[in-house]
């Protein structure tokens, strides 16, 4: 009777699974590179495969492997031209794009100045739907191309000059604009992505032909991979890998645990559940780098009890912001006392003054002296993961500030919107921003103009946006940086919003890469990663 | 038989109808600004909400609209259209490629709940009050008592990660071995209803009358118990397992997020967290008539089983 009971035991799933304890293999490498390999990288399933309609992270990442962009950004954040020649402008207005020679697409079709123009004209005509069509709109008659039945089918800004060169005019002097051009929708098109003019193949989006240094290896597998290989007619610097998979992933934990078992390459967010152990389990294989995105609280000024600025100093000072990055985001974070990111040439350390100091003594004197409100609402949309650091911040500013406060969840970030577009009293409010191209005047202008797209606060002030004109229209980038600094001058000196944090990359790695490195865009960099044998 | 077959699925078109149109109204009603939820925090461009607004009638508000969407949604299904999710895939391509895994998904879970959950159902019935059952009674209160969501991470960190006895993840186009782990995590919880189910009605069909028959003409112990016992005890388990597949195949939300497996239950968390209705919707449909035909073949199992229930 003991042996069929002990045989019954066994049935139990359970002794099964561990009774199937098997080989693990340990895989460990020799540290030789290995350049006929190919390296496997976490993404999300992206939302769009063309330039033009693409501005999430896995998306882009996945294009920046088939596409190689006009310009992209040195140590110092500045741009430096890769697939053009040169771009030039005496004005500001009128910019002369040059192409580098040599450059095919994955089709065998030569890069012309018409690619660019037709991909562009695609993503700026607004019954097209692209996502990314709001990069254009600084490019002369733009507006011709808007509304449901469009004046105008191309730019008029947009002039072929001969194959390799092209003009383009913007509306206004932008002195920037050369910094845009790294971004997704500059990339240019091949003939083939077009069916008939201005419109778009049906399949294009399912096997991107692009003109970088990796092309498509099969069709996008939704919510599985996408493969690459390496295109070797790609006339630039030539990555160290055969190819790449991007694995796709819904959630974080997963590509984690592959990572940690060698059966994922490259993780690019470190799950927030798995940043306290991260260190231990990846070792030097778990990484840091700088990011782009500023957290920040803003305030409603139209609201009467936070139209002093002395009163929104006043919490600036209250808040320890590096209790927070440390005791809530385990260091993921950094301190912010600026309202740029120190990612854009032209970041000055700690541009908020003394406000950004923590002081809970003089916070307190000016917060009763300016006469700020009795109760504080924070609110933050309750599906972000926000919770923890806004009742922190709530704790802080009870306790210096001897105020009542609250977080206040709105369901998604959609909802918080929406009330605060309506001017409801949600009280201060939390906010992101990530740049779309290193540049100063994509961290003040559509924030804090008058007509700024994402000024949800209130906040006009004539005269910075005459400062952020003047930069635009300045003769050199140097001069430009001299007018957006002093116009962050002004907001440290009315404190519209109070930039609490910057962000990092924080990312990890397996035993089977080397050199492995992510850029400001959320995206690793496929030239210098390297597989180890 | 036959007749009452056709009169269940007749039945099952207008269970269609009215399951869908609830579905429908659920989703209309609690969608906020879907092209938000789409872009996640990133501004949304007037170019692109203008265009999107007018390919999903998303315009069309009020009780109006949304027998406007609600029909266009059904005159398209009727024409084997599911439409399109918001970000432009055909929902029926992501169903074609989604619901093979999830099937495979599914027949692992459920061969673990019946050849565990009934064997050792069957084994601690007749073994009342012995440490076999005892034992079982344990497990199955401990695998009750714990949540997918608690088991599933807990699984794939220490027979994936930590022992490597399975891959961590199973990914896109899973073999057998990778798919075994989330198909046991996910199977867990049916064997251990089962496992109680079976325990139970094996242990009152024991002290039955007929079985008290069949003993005492002197029939050996095996054949009693399998085939009077057995055949008896298994109409409450076969209920259970058919409703089963239905909730194996919805219910794969959390397993299939963890384990990285792109089948239904994946597609619908994504369809509910980026509320795209078009998909959340279609997905639904879909899953209703797998509860629909997986009820009718426990009926009809019933009859093979149990030949006092006759249908007419």
């Amino acid at each position: 009777m003991r042996v069929r009971r002990l045989a019954a035991w066994t049935a139990l799933p359970l002794a099964v699974t561990l009774g199937l304890v098997a080989c693990g293999s340990g895989g460990s490498g020799s540290g030789e590179s290995d350049p006929n390999a190919a390296v496997r990288i976490e993404i999300a399933e992206p939302q769009h495969l063309v330039p033009t309609n693409t501005n999430e992270t896995s998306g882009s990442q996945v294009l920046a492997a088939l596409f190689s962009p006009l310009v992209d950004y040195d140590e110092a954040h500045k741009p430096y031209a890769v697939a053009a020649e040169s771009i030039t402008s005496e004005d500001n207005t009128t910019w002369t794009i040059t192409l580098k020679d040599g450059y095919t697409f994955h089709n065998g079709e030569d890069v012309t100045a018409d690619n660019y123009i037709d991909a562009w004209n695609y993503g700026a005509y607004a019954p097209n739907g692209q996502n990314s069509s709001y990069f254009f709109e600084k490019i002369a008659g733009y507006d011709d191309l808007q509304g449901e039945d469009p004046k105008a089918t191309t730019l008029s800004g947009l002039k072929k000059v001969d194959d390799d060169t092209f003009t383009v005019t913007l509306s206004q002097p932008y002195s920037e604009f050369t910094a845009m051009l790294g971004y997704t929708a500059f990339y240019p098109l091949p003939e083939a992505a077009f069916s008939a003019p201005g419109e778009l193949a049906e399949g294009y989006e399912q096997a991107p032909i692009g003109q970088g240094p990796f092309k498509m290896k099969g069709t996008w597998q939704h919510d599985a991979k996408v493969e690459v290989e390496r295109y070797d007619a790609f006339p630039g610097e030539q990555p160290k890998v055969a190819g790449v998979e991007f694995r796709i992933y819904q959630q974080l934990t997963a590509a984690y645990a592959d990572v940690l078992s060698d059966n994922l390459d490259v993780i690019k967010t470190i799950p927030t559940e798995n940043l306290s152990t991260a260190a231990t389990d990846l070792g030097d294989r778990f990484q840091q780098s700088p990011a782009s995105s500023l957290h920040f609280l803003a305030f409603p000024t139209f609201q009467e009890e936070y139209s002093n600025p002395d009163v929104r100093k006043a919490i600036s000072m209250a808040i320890d912001r590096e209790e927070i990055t440390r005791s809530i985001f385990k260091d993921s974070q950094q301190p912010a006392r600026s309202f740029v990111s120190p990612v854009v040439a032209g970041y000055r350390e700690n541009t908020v003054g003394s406000p950004g100091e923590f002081d809970p003594i003089k916070a307190r004197a000016l917060y009763e002296a300016a006469g700020g409100p009795s109760q504080i609402t924070l609110s933050y949309n309750g599906d972000g993961g926000h919770k923890d650091w806004i009742d922190a911040t709530c704790n802080q500013l009870k306790a210096n500030l001897g105020v009542d406060c609250v977080g206040n969840a709105e369901p998604k970030f959609a909802d918080l919107l929406t009330k605060v577009k309506a001017k409801q009293p949600v009280g201060l409010f939390r906010m992101g921003w990530i740049m779309d191209y290193p540049s100063m005047e994509n961290y003040l202008g559509p924030l804090y103009s008058s007509n700024g797209s994402s000024n949800y606060y209130g906040y006009r002030n004539p005269e910075f946006d005459k400062l952020l004109a003047e930069g635009a229209s300045a003769p050199s980038e140097d001069e430009a940086i001299e007018k957006y600094q002093a116009a962050e001058d002004l907001l440290a000196e009315e404190m519209p919003v109070v930039p609490l944090r910057f962000g990092q990359n924080n990312f990890g790695h397996s035993t089977k890469v080397k050199n492995v490195e992510m850029d400001l865009f959320d995206r690793v960099d496929l030239i210098q990663i390297e597989a180890v044998s | 038989m036959f007749r009452f077959i056709v009169r269940r699925l007749l039945q099952m078109v207008l269970a269609f109808f009215g399951t869908t149109l609830i579905v429908y109204a659920l989703m209309f009603a609690g969608q906020g600004d879907p092209i938000q939820a789409l872009a996640g925090e990133r501004p949304v461009t007037e170019a692109q909400r203008a265009y999107l607004t007018e390919k999903y009638h998303l315009d069309a508000t009020g009780v109006g609209g949304f027998f406007y969407r609600y029909v266009d949604y059904l005159s398209n299904l009727l024409r084997g259209d599911l439409g399109e999710s918001l970000t432009g895939r055909s929902i029926g391509d992501i169903l074609a490629t989604a619901w093979p895994v999830t099937i495979k998904l599914a027949l692992i879970a459920l061969a673990v709940a019946v050849i565990f959950g009934v064997t050792a159902g069957v084994l601690a019935g007749i073994r009342r009050a012995s440490i076999f059952d005892n034992a079982t009674l344990l497990l199955t209160l401990l695998v009750l008592g714990i949540p997918t969501i608690v088991l599933a991470p807990l699984a794939q960190y220490f027979l994936g990660v930590r022992w490597q006895v399975f891959p961590p993840t199973a990914g896109a186009d899973p073999d057998f071995r990778s798919l075994l782990l989330p198909g046991i995590v996910l199977g867990s919880l049916s064997l251990a209803t089962a496992l109680r189910l079976t325990r139970t009605s094996v242990a009152e069909n024991l002290r039955a009358d007929y079985v008290r028959t069949a003993r005492s003409k002197g029939l050996p112990n095996r054949r009693v118990v399998s085939v009077h016992v057995l055949r008896n005890s298994l109409i409450p388990v076969i209920t259970f397992l058919g409703v089963e597949v239905g909730n194996l195949m919805s219910g794969a939300i959390i397993t299939e997020g963890v384990f990285n497996i792109p089948g239904v239950g994946f597609n619908l968390f994504r369809g509910i967290r980026t509320e795209d209705g078009p998909l959340v919707v279609g997905i639904v449909s879909v899953l209703v008539v797998v509860y629909l035909v997986s009820n009718l073949v426990v009926d009809i199992l019933y009859a093979v089983l149990d030949p006092r229930i006759r249908y007419v």
